[in-house]
């Protein structure tokens, strides 16, 4: 460790170095540990933390992506999120943002794997295409495949950012043509937080950065590898129109009077109902607002398979396994109609055939009646 | 002009099964009302402020209390299975015996294709339930559990209570709320053509046979037959007040 304490900087003489004073970052440390979910003690640690511990190596792998989860980050409410993760000091290799280029860009990564082997934290923003030898997504003339199987097996731990890398997102949607993969799928054998959204929320992506580095371990997950400080409550459930839905206030229309009064936008396919996120509580940029406050319903963005999960401006409920036209109350109500078609012939056919038996009947009970009189 | 038959009052239907009938109706009926609101909610023609109102939270009560209903009734079911007569027993449901698939296909025959006997075979009439009906119920027993567990699961993140967060394992099983949301939707349905299809039945038997189907589950007595009888020695027997019902021995 001697010798890395050289080349290596902790967080805090990097952040220091950057121009903020020691205000700015307990004001971080704070600010952050409070997004983290942690108790107001537990901001001390943070600080501890932030001040001995060498800045962690991070390599930012960019497949099939749009980038939104990198324009997300950078926008991150505190401005030293951006500058420890995403300066050229801490982040090792992330193609979109890293001044080198070329060779130099892929013998930066390849340093970074050897030296920093089981060190290293692996963020992958983007699917990977596993279709035609995963041909679809290739870089510096390697495909996805093998360069997250590489980068993956040094890795201490595995970040999946956005809905394409834990989900598989737009391109995964069916039919699915390049058979866009999450990351979970590939990789088994290494600790994976998935952390979904279209892109995910910045401070969030921030959160889970700074859980890994002060505690040196990965945050609470929940069964889906999502953690559980972001993703254990329903957007629905701590949405602050949640008193119009429980009033039965819902808007009919985008253009209605209700929707101009803020009312809940259920019946316009929201899908808060159905999708974990913290959208209702830390919000979006720097916690102006979030799509439900904005007037217009969530889409579900951070949920599996959402491009698939029915049209974005209706509540539908589909049934499994029919992917078309599969309405549970279309084929319902059409159901319900052919079944009591079916039993009413079935009645008529039962008075037909068992005729003998229904007079035969009648008649046993007429004449048992005229023993019981006589 | 057939011989003439004497028929008597067999106590079939224990109260435990007759409570858990009705009450699994009444939860049903909510449930079923309840759940179509809640996909699809009404227009509510009001101009008050939410504070003030609270008629979606009253329908998701009486969601969440009848499906509480539901499960509860079913646990009783499932106890009586075990203490209840001859008749509730779960070997009485128990589908894989020779003697069971060979009533199925005769009531499959005579009550569902509608064909005639040349000789009515009295000993085919069931006292208790036949095997058609119990293949039903087995069926729609399994689709109870999957609707307590997809609507628990649903629930669960709201509640407080650990009975319904037992079952949050649900949710990421199907990857995410959409997917549960749908088989809760859909197995709904399957419960209504199910309510349809048995109502239609019980009508059918009451008035093909008339062995007060239908009032059997008010009572708890079904009217059989002298000569079914003879052959019941096993099935039934006779108290001293004269009186038949369900025998121990099974």
């Amino acid at each position: 460790m001697a010798n890395n304490k050289e080349v290596r900087e902790t967080y805090y003489e990097s952040i220091i170095k950057q121009g903020y004073s020691r205000r700015d970052f307990m004001k971080f440390a704070t600010y952050i540990a409070a997004y983290m979910g942690l108790e107001n003690s537990m901001v001390g640690q943070v600080a501890k933390s932030l001040e001995s511990t060498y800045r962690v190596p991070v390599i930012w792998e960019h497949f099939q992506e749009c980038t939104c989860c990198s324009e997300s980050f950078i926008r991150s409410d505190h401005p030293i999120v951006a500058d420890i993760i995403l300066d050229k000091i801490s982040l090792d290799y992330t193609l979109t943002l890293m001044a080198a280029s070329g060779h130099q860009a892929e013998a930066a990564k390849q340093s970074t794997m050897e030296k920093y082997k089981g060190e290293y934290i692996l963020c992958v923003e983007g699917s990977v295409p596993m279709g035609d030898d995963g041909n679809y997504c290739c870089i510096g003339g390697r495909s996805a495949k093998d360069l997250l199987i590489e980068a993956a097996a040094g890795a201490k731990a595995i970040i999946a950012w956005g809905s394409c890398a834990s989900n598989g997102c737009v391109q995964a949607a069916k039919p699915n043509p390049t058979n866009a993969t999450p990351i979970h799928k590939i990789i088994k054998n290494k600790p994976i937080i998935r952390v979904p959204g279209c892109p995910p929320i910045g401070e969030v992506m921030a959160g889970v950065i700074v859980h890994l580095v002060t505690f040196g371990r990965l945050p609470e997950l929940d069964r889906l590898g999502r953690p559980k400080a972001f993703y254990a409550k329903r957007v629905h459930d701590s949405c602050y129109r949640r008193p119009y839905y429980d009033a039965g206030l819902f808007a009919e229309t985008f253009d209605d009077q209700n929707a101009k009064d803020g009312y809940c936008l259920y019946k316009l396919g929201c899908k808060g109902p159905m999708t974990y996120n913290s959208c209702g509580t830390i919000k979006w940029n720097n916690g102006v607002s979030y799509p439900i406050q904005s007037g217009h319903g969530c889409i579900g963005c951070s949920e599996d398979s959402f491009w698939d999960n029915g049209p974005f401006y209706e509540r539908l409920a589909k049934v499994p396994g029919i992917h078309a036209e599969g309405l549970a109350d279309d084929i319902g109500k059409v159901g319900a109609g052919v079944l009591a078609g079916g039993l009413a012939v079935h009645a008529i056919a039962a008075n037909i055939s068992k005729r003998k038996e229904l007079k035969s009947r009648i008649n046993r009970g007429k004449s048992n009646e005229k023993d019981i009189d006589s | 002009m057939k011989k003439i038959r004497n028929f008597k009052r067999v106590y079939v239907w224990e109260l435990p099964v007759r409570i858990f009938h009705w009450l699994n109706v009444l939860a049903l009926f909510v449930l079923v009302i309840t759940g179509f609101l809640i996909a699809n909610p009404p227009a509510l023609l009001s101009s008050a402020e939410a504070t003030n109102l609270h008629s979606f939270g009253i329908v998701r009560f009486l969601h969440f209390t009848a499906g509480y209903i539901f499960f509860f009734v079913l646990v009783l079911r499932v106890y009586w299975a075990f203490a209840g007569n001859r008749f509730a027993s779960w070997k009485a449901f128990w589908p894989f015996t020779k003697k069971n698939w060979n009533n199925f296909w005769h009531v499959m025959k005579i009550d569902i294709m509608l064909m005639n006997e040349k000789e009515e075979d009295i000993t085919k009439i069931s006292i208790g339930h036949n095997s058609v009906a119990t293949l039903s119920y087995v069926v729609m027993f399994l689709l109870a559990l999957v609707q307590i567990a997809t609507g628990f699961a649903l629930y669960g993140d709201m509640a407080s209570w650990w009975l319904p967060k037992m079952f949050t394992w649900v949710i990421p099983l199907f990857g995410g709320d959409f997917l549960v949301r749908s088989i809760h939707h859909t197995a709904m349905w399957l419960f209504i053509f199910f309510a349809m299809v048995h109502v239609y039945l019980v009508f059918y038997h009451d008035w093909l046979e008339g062995r007060a189907e239908v009032s059997s589950m008010f009572g708890g007595y079904k009217f059989v037959c002298d000569e079914r009888l003879k052959h019941a020695d096993h099935e039934v027997e006779i108290k001293e007040e004269g009186e038949i019902v369900a025998s121990k021995k099974y």
